[in-house]
């Protein structure tokens, strides 16, 4: 039957490749729930106990969860709600209020929010409330079911827990989580973070009416594995239309990444972009993924942006780079100005007899506040309108190693330039 | 890398009309557009394109939206002091004005986000809408969530809509603390010498054959290059300077191919427009109205500090620089007639480091200025209020700064705010030899 099925799916090159991308990309950058949470089981079976312990039995409950950035919190959070929502009390009775600590930025913003996401507008109306707790119970009892017995169960989720912690008083956590101690009505809380000391930031009442319960999402895998989830994300799913197709895109993707285990280790999010680029490379004239995809992407995402934009100098801001260096290795470290840079340039100069790069001192000028706006080099300590521009000391913010290799890689760069940059007395 | 002109979801006829107006940036454009992908495909939630200045980011981009017809908005973050010129600008390019009058007075950015998810659940998107920021590097200084909401838009108001941020600053001085959603990075790199040719010689004009019109590019770029790759600042240049170099072939002395008469003729004229027009010196309109039998009269603007000053300003001026750069305690030896022996060793300077026409002028009191001043002119000078006064005016000037907080009156510190040309200058108009009383020229 999947024969038949195979041999009368076959779509036309151009449709297929337009399916891959589809796919795809729904899945690296709109980041689509994928069907299991891989990694992360444990994680997923005690969080949806919680919560289903919080709608069905009317429990209280706070939980953080802690992880670094591109870890898979939201993605956690999201497949054990989508997993709960199947279940039809659920679908009744739960009501969910996202927060998120970069758009609700101060108390009063959140608790408009969770008004508005709550729907009691109307019920608020123009009213008055004293304090945040009055508002907030005022809130929770119009909750309340018909019979005045029990109150809905609320989820309260805060994405960027960390900003949360910064408002004054930390207000809305405290009542958040005294609403959770006391038996008022069942809330949920769960709170998204990327600092690992995110306890040290709460206030002490607020940390004692947490639950103290943290859930990490620490990554424990080995490369092989890392290799292999990488690998997952680019082979195609069994419904795709043109069976055909789909197996082979999975087979070449398969081998070529056998073949390429020196891909360097890159960080969580990072794969993403790195996964994006390779696809930006599958067009109809080239309609798979070769080795050399892999290894053109894997190079760009590890480029070093201040190399390529050292590489767009010109000649003299390049000269005033060795020349900072030169004076760096000479006074260790300290801090100088444009007069020194100058001097040392003149130095270079009186050695070598062409005159070529005899410019007067405003062209130097011009050529090193250039490199002020790219912010190469830095003020020491801060502009300061007291002294003169030629004389405010500044700071280098480039690595040693960074200029060597930029030199190397630099066009048409004049020999006897290179041989100033190796010592400085060539 | 595909070409331009074959990417699917695209006219082919628009995509054409792009790749002439983008000269020696196919690449960079094919690569903006397979990341873009078909229209109604999700695209990364932001980019990140940075480059030098005149690398064509701007250029790019907005051509491409222009003739592909994208929705799009292109914001400057110069423009946008406050967020609510952001969140207006978005609101009015893609829903119109009645939804930029929703916002509040003062809009947060939970108000753009609530405002925005409502209207894209009303009018779903069909096609990626994209955000353009230029400048992106005053983001850093705007309030402290900006940057990261921005760059993670498209998971917080659930729509099809990607956030391109161009930056002539790379993307690691940008990163917050405690991190954020990394965007991809592309970047754009500066045009090579065979590129900046090709480029400039398109805008020449027809009157001339394009040999001719690149021979003079050539030669610009023979004298500029190695101090400035800007492709703005070479095009200003290139147009300012043409008729000066097309005048001995319009008078009939020299004919087109006769390249080292032509060079002759115009190198000196380019050597000066690197000291004035280049640093800004002089406006472009009087660069084009100067008339070139009259050489230096040319006044550019640093021109200007040098006014005339009256007799004893003058000696004012030189103490305070002999005070700023000479040690407090060598004095002694410049200064006083029969100073005795002082010791060599001590005097002499340890390193050059130290020299203070490196590390700047140094600040010296009032008594210390009018002793040097009392030793330094020749005749015998009443201390009236003339000669406070004119400390004061030298002030005004900016010839001498005052260091010390204003509530001292008693004793006020200064510095002097002059270069060693300046000075030199001035003292040969009194006759007076300022190296001689240098420390650092001993």
């Amino acid at each position: 039957m999947s024969k038949r099925k195979a041999k009368d799916a076959h779509l036309p090159i151009g449709e297929c490749i337009s399916q891959v991308h589809q796919i795809l990309r729904k899945r690296f950058c709109h980041q689509q729930l994928p069907v299991k949470p891989e990694g992360v089981e444990a994680q997923h079976k005690h969080l949806a106990e919680l919560l289903k312990r919080t709608v069905v039995h009317g429990e209280s409950n706070s939980v953080l969860i802690v992880g670094p950035r591109g870890a898979g919190k939201t993605m956690l959070l999201r497949s054990v709600l989508r997993e709960l929502s199947q279940e039809t009390e659920v679908q009744k009775n739960l009501l969910q209020v996202h927060l998120n600590g970069l758009l609700q930025t101060d108390d009063r913003i959140a608790l408009k929010e969770i008004t508005r996401q709550l729907q009691l507008e109307n019920v608020v109306g123009d009213k008055v409330f004293g304090s945040f707790a009055e508002n907030l119970t005022f809130l929770l009892d119009a909750l309340k079911k018909g019979d005045r017995s029990s109150s809905r169960p609320v989820l309260f989720v805060l994405d960027e827990f960390d900003l949360f912690a910064q408002h004054k008083n930390q207000t809305l956590l405290y009542n958040l989580f005294d609403v959770s101690q006391s038996a008022q009505a069942p809330v949920a809380v769960v709170g998204l973070t990327c600092r690992l000391d995110v306890l040290e930031l709460l206030e002490k009442r607020v940390k004692s009416r947490f639950s103290h319960r943290q859930m990490y999402l620490l990554s424990k895998l080995t490369f092989p594995q890392y290799l292999e989830r990488i690998r997952d994300q680019l082979s195609l799913p069994d419904d795709f239309p043109d069976g055909k197709f789909a197996q082979e895109w999975n087979a070449a993707v398969t081998v070529n990444f056998s073949e390429l285990f020196n891909v360097l280790l890159l960080q969580k999010k990072e794969t993403y972009s790195f996964q994006m680029m390779c696809l930006s490379r599958v067009s109809v004239a080239r309609p798979s993924i070769t080795p050399t995809d892999l290894l053109d992407a894997s190079r760009f995402c590890l480029a070093d942006a201040n190399a390529n934009m050292l590489h767009g100098l010109s000649i003299l801001e390049l000269c005033l780079i060795i020349a900072m260096k030169h004076l760096n290795d000479v006074y260790e470290g300290e801090p100088f100005n444009l007069q020194m840079v100058h001097n040392e340039f003149k130095k270079f100069l009186q050695r070598k007899s062409n005159s070529m790069y005899n410019f007067e001192q405003p062209i130097i000028m011009k050529a090193f506040e250039h490199l002020q706006q790219l912010e190469l080099i830095r003020p020491a300590d801060g502009a300061s309108a007291k002294t003169q521009r030629e004389f405010q000391l500044m700071r280098l913010m480039l690595d040693h190693s960074q200029i060597m290799e930029a030199l190397q890689k630099y066009p048409q760069c004049p020999t006897d330039v290179k041989q100033w940059a190796t010592s400085a007395f060539a | 890398m595909e070409g331009l002109l074959e990417h699917p979801g695209y006219d082919g006829e628009k995509l054409r009309r792009v790749s002439e107006q983008l000269p020696c940036r196919e690449v960079q454009a094919g690569m903006l557009l397979s990341l873009m992908g078909e229209p109604q495909q999700y695209c990364y939630p932001s980019l990140f394109i940075y480059g030098h200045r005149a690398s064509g980011k701007s250029h790019v981009v907005n051509v491409l939206m222009k003739e592909l017809e994208l929705p799009h908005v292109t914001v400057s973050c110069v423009e946008c002091v406050s967020s609510a010129l952001l969140f207006e600008q978005v609101l009015l390019s893609f829903f119109g004005c009645d939804a930029a009058s929703l916002l509040p007075r003062s809009p947060s950015l939970s108000d753009f986000v609530r405002i925005y998810k409502q209207r894209t659940s009303e009018f779903p998107s069909k096609q990626t809408r994209y955000i353009v920021m230029e400048q992106a590097e005053l983001l850093r200084d705007a309030s402290v969530n900006l940057l990261p909401a921005l760059l993670r838009l498209q998971e917080l108001v659930e729509d099809n809509v990607s956030v391109i941020l161009l930056s002539e600053i790379v993307w690691d001085k940008f990163r917050p603390n405690t991190g954020c959603f990394e965007p991809l990075l592309l970047h754009f790199p500066d045009y090579s010498k065979a590129e900046l040719l090709q480029i400039l010689s398109a805008g020449r004009n027809s009157s001339y054959s394009a040999e001719f019109y690149s021979s003079y590019i050539n030669i610009l770029l023979g004298v500029f290059y190695t101090v400035c790759r800007d492709l703005r600042e070479l095009q200003h240049l290139a147009a300012l300077n043409f008729s000066k170099f097309c005048e001995p072939v319009a008078e009939g002395k020299v004919k087109e191919t006769e390249t080292h008469k032509l060079w002759k003729n115009i190198e000196p004229h380019l050597k000066k427009a690197m000291q004035t027009v280049y640093l800004r010196e002089v406006s472009s309109l009087q660069w084009e109205q100067m008339d070139e039998h009259e050489t230096g009269a040319l006044r550019g603007l640093s021109a200007h500090t040098h006014v005339e000053l009256p007799y004893y300003s003058k000696f004012l001026l030189i103490a305070a620089y002999l005070a700023s750069y000479n040690p407090a305690r060598t004095d002694k030896r410049f200064f006083v007639k029969h100073h005795g022996k002082i010791k060599k060793t001590n005097f002499l300077k340890k390193n050059e480091k130290t020299s203070n026409h490196l590390l700047g002028p140094k600040p010296f009191p009032l008594d210390r200025l009018l002793a040097i001043f009392y030793s330094v002119v020749d005749s015998r000078v009443a201390p009236t209020a003339s000669i406070f006064s004119q400390i004061s005016s030298l002030v005004t000037l900016q010839l001498l700064t005052l260091v010390s907080h204003d509530d001292q009156l008693d004793s006020p510190k200064y510095k002097c705010a002059v270069s060693l040309d300046f000075i030199s200058a001035i003292s040969r108009t009194v006759n007076f030899d300022i190296v001689k009383y240098l420390y650092d020229f001993l």
